[in-house]
């Protein structure tokens, strides 16, 4: 059944968000949001820990010597040395 | 540690680096693409300073990958170096079928996901994170609205709650919202349909919503 999405219940507008977010849409105009402010705060929510997401864990550096490890493991297995 | 077999080494770390300088800064996307291209087909017909080439341009994202998800460098460079000798055995068998640098992150994740599943982690696997669940989910808010997160994010506290995040949850939530990877490539490393994707990181960032409303309340309590 397709509900008029001005009639739709905060449960029924919840179990479409993933989708909803998920589209790439613009949804702050969607008419459940417009009048709950309930549902406008999750979404609120849901943006920020998005936006902040993307401030952490910067991109790290492993090791300069972990090459070395990867290629002695490569000769090792190619049987090009004797493993330690 | 013996190094005798010349052919086999890289011929100059410094060429190395140079590229691992020029493929972390972001530059010139379409002349790394076909730097990568070409120095794939190398690596795949077995030019070891080509695969060389590869780890430079890819290590800081496989290692900053594992490094997310073990939240241990040391363990993280072990999946790494895990990570590319499974590459070093596989890369022959790449077709193209999807973006190398997607196949490359998926079966970094198998190396990950497996060593989780090794150290009892099971319950946590990606395998239950994919399993569609009937449940009413996370941090569903039918009541009152909590007061808003916005503006009041602690770092700290994010980086808490992502680490304490099922291992599937975390992951999809690394992948899309920190590595910046759309669903459909998701997909594809993950091997699940995009709905299941969008599905799992909704659930994924209501759960760091519930953990980031109690941080803030036991907090308000101090």
């Amino acid at each position: 059944m397709i509900v008029d999405p001005a009639n739709l219940n905060c449960e029924q507008f919840q179990a479409q968000l993933a989708e909803l977010i998920g589209s790439g849409a613009d949804i702050s105009l969607h008419p459940h949001l417009i009048s709950c402010a309930n549902c406008r705060a999750l979404l609120t929510d849901l943006q920020t820990i998005a936006d902040a997401a993307k401030k952490l864990f910067p991109i790290e550096q492993p090791k300069e010597d972990l090459w070395d490890r990867i290629e002695l493991a490569i000769k090792q297995e190619h049987g090009m040395i004797q493993p330690n | 540690m013996p190094r005798t077999i010349s052919n086999f080494d890289s011929p100059h770390s410094g060429s190395v680096f140079s590229l691992s300088a020029q493929g972390s800064t972001g530059g010139n996307s379409t002349y790394r693409s076909s730097v990568d291209d070409r120095t794939l087909t190398r690596a795949q017909a077995g030019d070891h300073f080509a695969f060389a080439q590869l780890y430079a341009i890819h290590k800081r994202r496989i290692y900053s990958l594992c490094l997310r998800m073990v939240g241990n460098p040391a363990e993280a460079e072990d999946l790494t170096q895990e990570a590319f000798l499974q590459l070093h055995r596989k890369i022959a068998t790449f077709r193209g079928d999807s973006a190398f640098s997607t196949w490359l992150h998926r079966l970094a994740i198998n190396v990950v996901l497996m060593h989780l599943r090794k150290k009892g982690l099971a319950v946590t696997s990606l395998d239950e994170a994919m399993e569609p669940t009937h449940d009413d989910g996370p941090g569903r808010s039918f009541g009152a609205p909590d007061p808003s997160l916005s503006g009041s994010i602690d770092r700290l506290a994010l980086e808490r709650a992502v680490a304490e995040l099922p291992a599937g949850y975390r992951l999809i939530f690394i992948l899309h919202d920190v590595e910046g990877y759309e669903h459909n490539e998701i997909a594809i490393m993950l091997d699940c349909s995009i709905g299941n994707s969008k599905s799992q990181l909704h659930k994924a960032r209501l759960k760091l919503r519930d953990a980031l409303h109690t941080s803030l309340r036991r907090g308000g309590r101090r």
